[in-house]
């Protein structure tokens, strides 16, 4: 029988600790394929942040490091400015990035560190037990939102890709779901490109936000999480490329 | 050159490979100096947005396996500690000079010593350590910093110089060479991008049952081994003397100008100058102890690291202190005041 | 004969305290002496006080925080009250007749010197380097380092794009000096 379909040797041959229908198993493989497909797997160093990916470099086979919350721009800034010729990529949920993070990703992209960064946004956080996120959209409810997120008081849902896009630093920033295939197809291209920026010696960072599926703290099933990204999330978070200096010169 | 300007240029010659820091007084000028030498030799300087992220730009270059460094003064350092505290579970070999000044918050930016507990207990969260010099010349500015990078690469550590605002501006005659070879252990652990298809995984996160306290033991062991080898100190017209001084950084300086002049007086009295504060030299000042009758810690702190003082000499001689805070400096003449005092109230008993 | 001078160089931020002190430092240094030199580092840039301390000894210098100084150079009046007070008997005070008119609250024993800093300043060429005609009388009157010494000194301490003003600035040392030696 033909093999239809097989694990990426950039995954390493072991289960993973997520929750059934979380969105991390997905966003790992599309990333162990492009790092296999882009021929990287011996000149990359990827981080883990503090979130529910802390234990990435049990899944992922590269050289990597697992950091302090927040902090993955600013120690991939340390790494790339070192190793020119090596891939950094941090890979960052909403929490690390979007909350404890802000100032380093800001200012990672604002002196145009060649870095590919894989921004995990489930609006919640997960490893602490579901708590709010500054990506939370309004009404929704977490362990420290009981009665839904309110604009007065709780602030509004952050949108960190917009705010990076501003910046001349950052040449590429694209927004993606992984709710259904296309999407998930997309999301893989996207990636790809961040990687293919970064070993073209293009002068910025990318960064590539992916919304992504938290059934456990969204308190549904699976198949009702990926249908709420499309109806709710992907709303309040617009799907698309924001920035691409290299194809917007064109 | 000033203190600073001699760290800077040590850290060139000790083949630093990446700086990062932020500015803050008073240790400009390090930054200044090497903003212009580090890319003159083709290596890496960066000014960063915070401490916060200068001490996890040294953690990631360090990572790799370059030597890295960073500098700043005591607030600054306070928000390095996480960092610090991560470097330390990772194992990673990194130099960080903190040019004190006076505290507590933003405090002032005259010379102090009110960072020595924080400096010499870890600092961050959890059970580690950091080896810390503390020079008192401009000259051991920079052979501290020489030394700092070959024992953060031998032993897997940060290593952190303990100046203050006052080492930091002087100028004294400076003679600068490499030291001698040091064999340093291969960097086989750093992250260069699966080296012969072996992963390498830099962490400070042990989730197995007993993960993390076997990991914390082999961290205290090599702390051990440190003790056991590191450990460095001054001795001073000791002979016959009937009180020791205990001072280090610019404070030994002052103190070894009161023991002259005591000495001129007809005072019998000695200086020990701890060069490595963790570890502490407390085999010598115990063993001092047995032979001298009043030990006098001398600080400007409330009494820092008189509480290590007191330990090495466990009670067998009476501990004394004299201390400045906030900026205020001793001189010698008061250190002298009081070391007359000292023997007085001795020879009335 | 034991050397062993401790000088304080006071005045205003901007009137050259600190390179002043940073040349004789240096002079000091090449005429393989012992020395420290150690700033006053105050958080405004721009006026305020400045000082510095320099020790210069034929001997290893224990401490480098001068407490009661040999020796004085005092550019302006807030210096004077500030430091007069801490002059050793036997020490020397340098003050700059141009911007300080009478000299009190200074210990006995003392010997007080007037220059005229910023006339003299003038015929050499800038009243910018009264800093350097201060320093000039100060070592016409000590002798243990010459004008033409911190002279040669002068290259090392001004940044090139100064190197221009080195003649002038030689020739206040040397003026400085010699009216020392002319009224004292």
């Amino acid at each position: 029988m033909k093999t239809q379909f097989k694990r990426t040797p950039v995954l390493k041959d072991c289960p993973t600790h997520y929750c059934p229908g979380c969105g991390h198993g997905i966003a790992h493989r599309l990333l162990a394929e492009v790092i296999e497909e882009l021929g990287i797997q011996d000149r990359t160093i990827g981080i883990a942040p503090v979130g529910c990916a802390v234990l990435a470099y049990n899944y992922l086979d590269v050289d990597m490091i697992e950091v302090a919350h927040g902090r993955a721009p600013a120690v991939a800034t340390g790494m790339k400015r070192c190793n020119p010729d090596r891939i950094i990529f941090s890979y960052q949920g909403d929490g690390d990035l979007a909350a404890i993070g802000t100032a380093e990703i800001i200012h990672a992209a604002h002196r145009a560190e060649q870095l590919t960064v894989i921004f995990i946004n489930n609006a919640v956080f997960g490893m602490t037990g579901g708590q709010m996120a500054p990506t939370t959209v309004l009404g929704q409810v977490t362990a420290t939102t009981p009665e839904g997120r309110q604009s007065h008081g709780e602030g509004y849902p952050l949108q960190v890709s917009e705010l990076l896009a501003l910046l001349p630093g950052a040449i590429y920033v694209e927004r993606c779901a992984l709710s259904n295939v296309p999407r998930i197809r997309q999301a893989k291209a996207a990636m790809k490109h961040a990687f293919e920026l970064q070993m073209q010696g293009a002068p910025g960072l990318s960064l590539v936000e992916i919304l992504s599926p938290c059934p456990t703290y969204w308190r549904m099933s699976p198949s009702d999480a990926m249908q709420w990204i499309e109806d709710h999330m992907s709303k309040v978070f617009p799907l698309g490329r924001l920035k691409d200096m290299e194809k917007d010169e064109r | 050159m000033c203190g600073n300007e001699a760290l800077a240029e040590a850290a060139i010659l000790a083949g630093c490979d990446a700086y990062f820091g932020y500015p803050i007084t008073p240790q400009n000028e390090i930054s200044a100096y090497l903003a212009h030498r580090m890319p003159a030799e083709g290596r890496v300087f960066i000014q960063s947005e915070s401490e916060l992220a200068a001490i996890n730009m040294v953690f990631g270059a360090a990572a790799t396996g370059k030597r890295a460094m960073t500098s700043s003064s005591s607030p600054g350092i306070s928000l390095m500690q996480e960092g610090m505290s991560y470097l330390a579970g990772a194992e990673l070999p990194a130099v960080v000079v903190n040019v004190m000044r006076g505290g507590p918050g933003l405090g002032n930016i005259s010379p102090a010593q009110g960072d020595y507990f924080q400096a010499t207990r870890g600092g961050g969260h959890g059970d580690y350590k950091t080896i810390v010099l503390g020079p008192a010349s401009v000259q051991e500015m920079a052979d501290c910093m020489l030394l700092a990078f070959d024992l953060a690469d031998q032993y897997r550590i940060t290593v952190e110089i303990l100046a203050d605002g006052l080492l930091g501006q002087m100028m004294e005659p400076l003679t600068l060479a490499p030291r001698p070879h040091r064999p340093l252990p291969a960097k086989d652990w750093a992250l260069t991008g699966h080296a012969g298809g072996k992963q390498n995984i830099i962490r400070s996160l042990w989730l197995g049952e007993g993960a993390l306290e076997e990991h914390n033991k082999k961290l205290q062991a090599k702390y051990r081994r440190i003790e056991e080898n590191e450990v460095r100190c001054e001795e001073y017209r000791l002979d016959g003397a009937e009180v020791v001084v205990v001072a280090y950084g610019i404070v030994a300086r002052i103190a070894r100008a009161a023991v002259d002049q005591g000495r001129q007086e007809g005072i019998p009295v000695g200086l020990i100058r701890p060069i490595t504060l963790w570890p502490f030299p407390s085999r010598q000042i115990g063993r001092a102890a047995d032979t001298f009758p009043v030990v006098l810690t001398a600080e400007m702190s409330s009494g820092q690291m008189l509480e290590d003082v007191k330990l090495a000499v466990a009670g067998k001689a009476p501990v004394l202190f004299y201390g400045r805070m906030g900026g205020g400096i001793p001189s010698a003449d008061e250190l002298l005041g009081q070391i007359r005092e000292l023997t007085l109230s001795k020879k009335q008993v | 004969m034991m050397l062993y001078e401790e000088l304080v160089i006071a005045g205003f931020g901007g009137q050259g305290i600190v390179l002043a002190g940073k040349l004789l430092a240096q002079t000091a240094m090449r005429a393989g002496l012992e020395v420290t030199y150690m700033p006053s580092y105050g958080a405004e840039v721009r006026g305020g006080t400045a000082n510095c301390m320099v020790i210069v000894s034929d001997k290893p210098i224990a401490c480098p925080v001068v407490c009661t100084p040999n020796a004085l150079v005092i550019c302006n009046k807030a210096s004077l009250s500030k430091f007069a007070p801490r002059l050793k008997p036997g020490g020397v005070l340098i003050f700059n007749r141009s911007l300080i008119q009478s000299v009190s609250s200074v210990p006995d024993g003392v010997e007080v010197l007037g220059v005229p800093a910023e006339e003299i300043a003038i015929e050499s060429g800038s009243p910018k380097c009264a800093n350097m005609v201060m320093l000039g009388a100060y070592l016409g009157k000590r002798a243990h380092l010459s004008p033409e010494q911190a002279a040669a000194s002068l290259p090392e301490i001004l940044a090139e794009r100064h190197h221009k003003t080195i003649p002038m600035n030689a020739a206040a040392l040397r003026r400085g000096a010699d009216f020392v030696l002319c009224h004292a």
